[in-house]
């Protein structure tokens, strides 16, 4: 059958490299998000790496306004709808405290703006009886660090919203995996100091795809990083407060 | 846009620079980023001493900006952003039926550092080099702007950018001529050599259009020039073979892996290998192509100090002499790697300082040993003597006088960059070291 994935903040690396994959399997790929000349390029890219077709569809996760468009649009498409989320935007906790205004933009981002979208979109995908949510949160969500709790609280916001979502299309025969990444080589991490076990976009790109694939629930990606969120999660609560990464 | 200070290298690791560097994901980023002042480009590194490092100053890595843009199957024409690494392109116009015209030793460089030094392939010798396949490209300014060069439409600004080193802007997309490829598969045919003699009749003889020697630099005596050479044609018939698994080298190797008698050893392995008749077999064209790309970061097999790799293009009369010599100091220096190439070039350039000229190119890797460097410089003398040029790409101890004499349009060169590049934002360390950009 066919597929389409739409992908939301698809001018990420993360994204470029899951659409490239998906591209490649023939899927028909939409991308979307804020820069119309870079995700042009983009469909370029994907049609010449295999998509059945790939076009532009404009984004902005702060303009619900915008959201009903682009569900028209993917309702044109037949067979199997499939959406993938990478937006995201993570000020330093410093900015934020400074300027408690910006909180607002980063929930709206990670967390609002994408799952306001998937409100709109999840009745076509029940409709058509299947098709699979990504939605790339992060292990900074597993628990709030001193060194970046309010992006990390909105990433925890999107895993519930998606964990309830899935519980929801499961009844019509879809699925939503979580995935959530460490510390990824992208523009996000660029520059940034003190990052370990830095994973590429293309192994990201490549665990989402086998998720999808099996139908995982929760991946974190790399692996290990479940295991190290595993220990942070167990800290007691009386250290961890004390902690200050 | 956020900026990385840190240390970086080109493939050889033995200079270094440190410097800011910013990694655009997007044009518009990358506009940003001039908007702050011109700077050089980079590509993935894969050039061995300083063409790509700017220390003290900032560079910009164009290995994300890397799509494809357009491909017409009625030219063979592709058009794609500069990040984009000729391994990729293989891979995925390959199923289609068509291959890059030309394509260097690795398949990690990038487009754009392909068009930076004007790379030569195994098929160089009826191919030309890869800036004569390139039809156009976009080329930013320190100013912003985007210009689009042709051949014909900007000869001058063309052929200083064909080989230019990233010095009259960033190229930011170009579009190549590819060639139709009938078979995944390359059919290739070993012969053992034994002398040096024998290497250059041999290669003079070959019909191939794809031709590469492997030449064993620790020989001497009557073996002096001995080893293997590879002749190929694309195939007719096969399968895509599966995408290979990658070994990776995860750190520095200790200094006796590469140690003289190892070496010795090896190479005689090595030579062995090939049946006295020599033989026939089909390789999957990026074994050929890109033989050492199987063993990702393979320079750390030559421990934390790094290695040099000496490239030479000799003019073909005084080659044999030349090269006798050569090989004799090396294989006296006991500091020869496995790696070393000969290889017959054709006349084909596509640019002011692009470093083919017809003759034959030897390529020899050595390890970062005291005795290295001084060993380098003879060589570079006796190609100098013989009217032969040092690859830029490859260099990383020439001195401005030598390269001077080898490269007759580097005033014309110096003065087309100066003219897009008044300030020489987008020197680098090799530009300095080498004067490449003074006016007389
Ligand atoms: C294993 C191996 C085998 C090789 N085999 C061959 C071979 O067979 N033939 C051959 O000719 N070479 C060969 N090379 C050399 C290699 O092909 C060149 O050094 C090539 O330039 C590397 O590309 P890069 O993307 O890594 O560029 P870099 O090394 O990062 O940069 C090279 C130059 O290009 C410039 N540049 C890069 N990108 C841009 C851009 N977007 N805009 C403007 N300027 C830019 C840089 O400023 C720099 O001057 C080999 C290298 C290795 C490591
Ligand atoms: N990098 C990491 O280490 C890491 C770790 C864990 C999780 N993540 C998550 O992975 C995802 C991808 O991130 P990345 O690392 O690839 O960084 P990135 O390049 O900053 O990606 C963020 C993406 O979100 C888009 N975006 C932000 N705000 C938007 C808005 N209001 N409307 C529409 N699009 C918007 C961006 O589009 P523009 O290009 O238009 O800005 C961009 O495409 C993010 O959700 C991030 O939180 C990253």
């Amino acid at each position: 059958m066919k597929q389409s994935w739409l992908i939301l903040g698809a001018s990420s690396a993360m994204a470029r490299a899951f659409g490239r994959a998906v591209a490649e399997q023939g899927a028909d790929v939409f991308l979307a998000g804020r820069d119309a000349g870079d995700l042009q390029r983009g469909a370029a890219d994907c049609v010449l790496r295999g998509a059945g077709k790939a076009e532009y569809v404009p984004f902005d996760a702060r303009k619900p306004a915008g959201f009903a468009a682009i569900c028209e649009r993917l309702a044109l498409q037949d067979g199997m709808l499939n959406v993938a989320v990478f937006v995201g935007s993570m000020p330093e906790q410093s900015a934020v405290d400074a300027d408690p205004a910006l909180l607002d933009p980063t929930v709206q981002d990670c967390f609002t703006g994408p799952t306001r979208f998937l409100h709109e979109f999840a009745p076509l995908m029940e409709a058509r009886g299947g098709g699979t949510v990504v939605g790339v949160g992060s292990v900074a969500g597993d628990r709030g660090r001193y060194s970046n709790y309010v992006y990390g609280s909105a990433k925890a916001g999107f895993a519930t919203y998606l964990s309830g979502l899935r519980n929801r299309l499961t009844r019509s025969g879809g699925h939503v995996v979580t995935v959530k990444p460490g510390f990824v080589d992208t523009a996000m991490t660029w520059g940034l100091p003190g990052l370990f076990l830095v994973a590429s976009p293309d192994d990201v790109a490549r665990d989402i795809l086998k998720a999808v694939a099996k139908r995982k629930n929760t991946i974190y990606t790399p692996f290990f990083w479940r295991w190290i969120m595993l220990i942070i999660r167990h800290v007691p609560e009386a250290i961890f407060k004390k902690m200050s990464f | 846009m956020r900026w990385k200070t840190d240390e970086y290298s080109g493939w050889g690791r033995v200079l270094r620079a440190t410097g800011e560097r910013a990694r655009p994901e997007k044009t518009n980023a990358l506009k940003a980023i001039l908007r702050e002042g011109g700077l050089p480009a980079i590509g993935n590194l894969r050039s061995y001493g300083d063409a790509a490092l700017n220390s003290g100053g900032r560079a910009v890595d164009m290995t994300r900006l890397d799509r494809l843009l357009a491909f017409d199957p009625e030219t063979g024409i592709l058009e794609a952003e500069a990040g984009v690494t000729i391994g990729e392109i293989l891979r995925l116009f390959l199923p289609k039926g068509w291959i890059p015209a030309v394509m260097p030793g690795t398949g990690f460089a990038t487009l754009g550092g392909c068009i930076g030094h004007d790379v030569h392939g195994k098929n160089h010798h009826v191919a030309g080099s890869f800036g004569q396949h390139v039809t156009r490209i976009d080329l930013l300014g320190t100013n912003g702007r985007v210009r689009r060069i042709t051949p014909e439409g900007n000869p001058d600004l063309f052929r200083a950018t064909i080989g230019g080193m990233g010095q009259t802007g960033i190229i930011l997309s170009a579009a190549i001529r590819m060639i139709p490829a009938t078979s995944p598969l390359m059919d290739l045919r070993e012969s053992r050599i034994d002398t040096l003699a024998e290497f250059i009749a041999m290669l003079d003889a070959s019909t191939a259009t794809y031709c590469v020697g492997w030449i064993d630099a620790t020989a001497k005596g009557a073996t002096l020039g001995r080893g293997i050479l590879e002749e190929a044609e694309i195939g007719s018939h096969g399968q895509m073979p599966k995408a290979p698994r990658h070994k990776s080298v995860p750190f520095n190797a200790p200094g006796f892996l590469l140690s003289s008698p190892v070496v010795r050893a090896f190479n005689h392995l090595y030579f062995r290998r090939v049946p006295v008749g020599g033989r026939r077999l089909d390789r999957a064209m990026a074994d050929f192509f890109f033989p050492l790309d199987k063993v990702h970061d393979w320079n750390r097999l030559y421990g934390k100090s790094g290695f040099h790799q000496f490239q030479c293009v000799l003019p073909e009369a005084p080659a044999r002499e030349a090269l006798a010599k050569m090989l004799e100091q090396i294989a006296r220096s006991r500091l020869a790697s496995p790696l070393a190439v000969l290889k017959k070039l054709g006349p084909g350039r596509g640019g002011m300082m692009s470093f083919p000229m017809e003759g034959f190119t030897l390529a020899v890797d050595f390890p970062n040993r005291p005795a290295s460097a001084g060993l380098i410089r003879e060589l570079g003398d006796i190609a100098a003597d013989a009217g032969g040029r040092i690859y830029l790409a490859k260099d990383a101890l020439a001195s401005a006088a030598t390269i001077a004499g080898m490269y007759d349009e580097r005033e014309a060169f110096a003065a087309a960059a100066n003219a897009v590049d008044p300030a020489h934002a987008l020197e680098t360390d090799l530009t300095r070291r080498l004067k490449l950009r003074d006016a007389t």
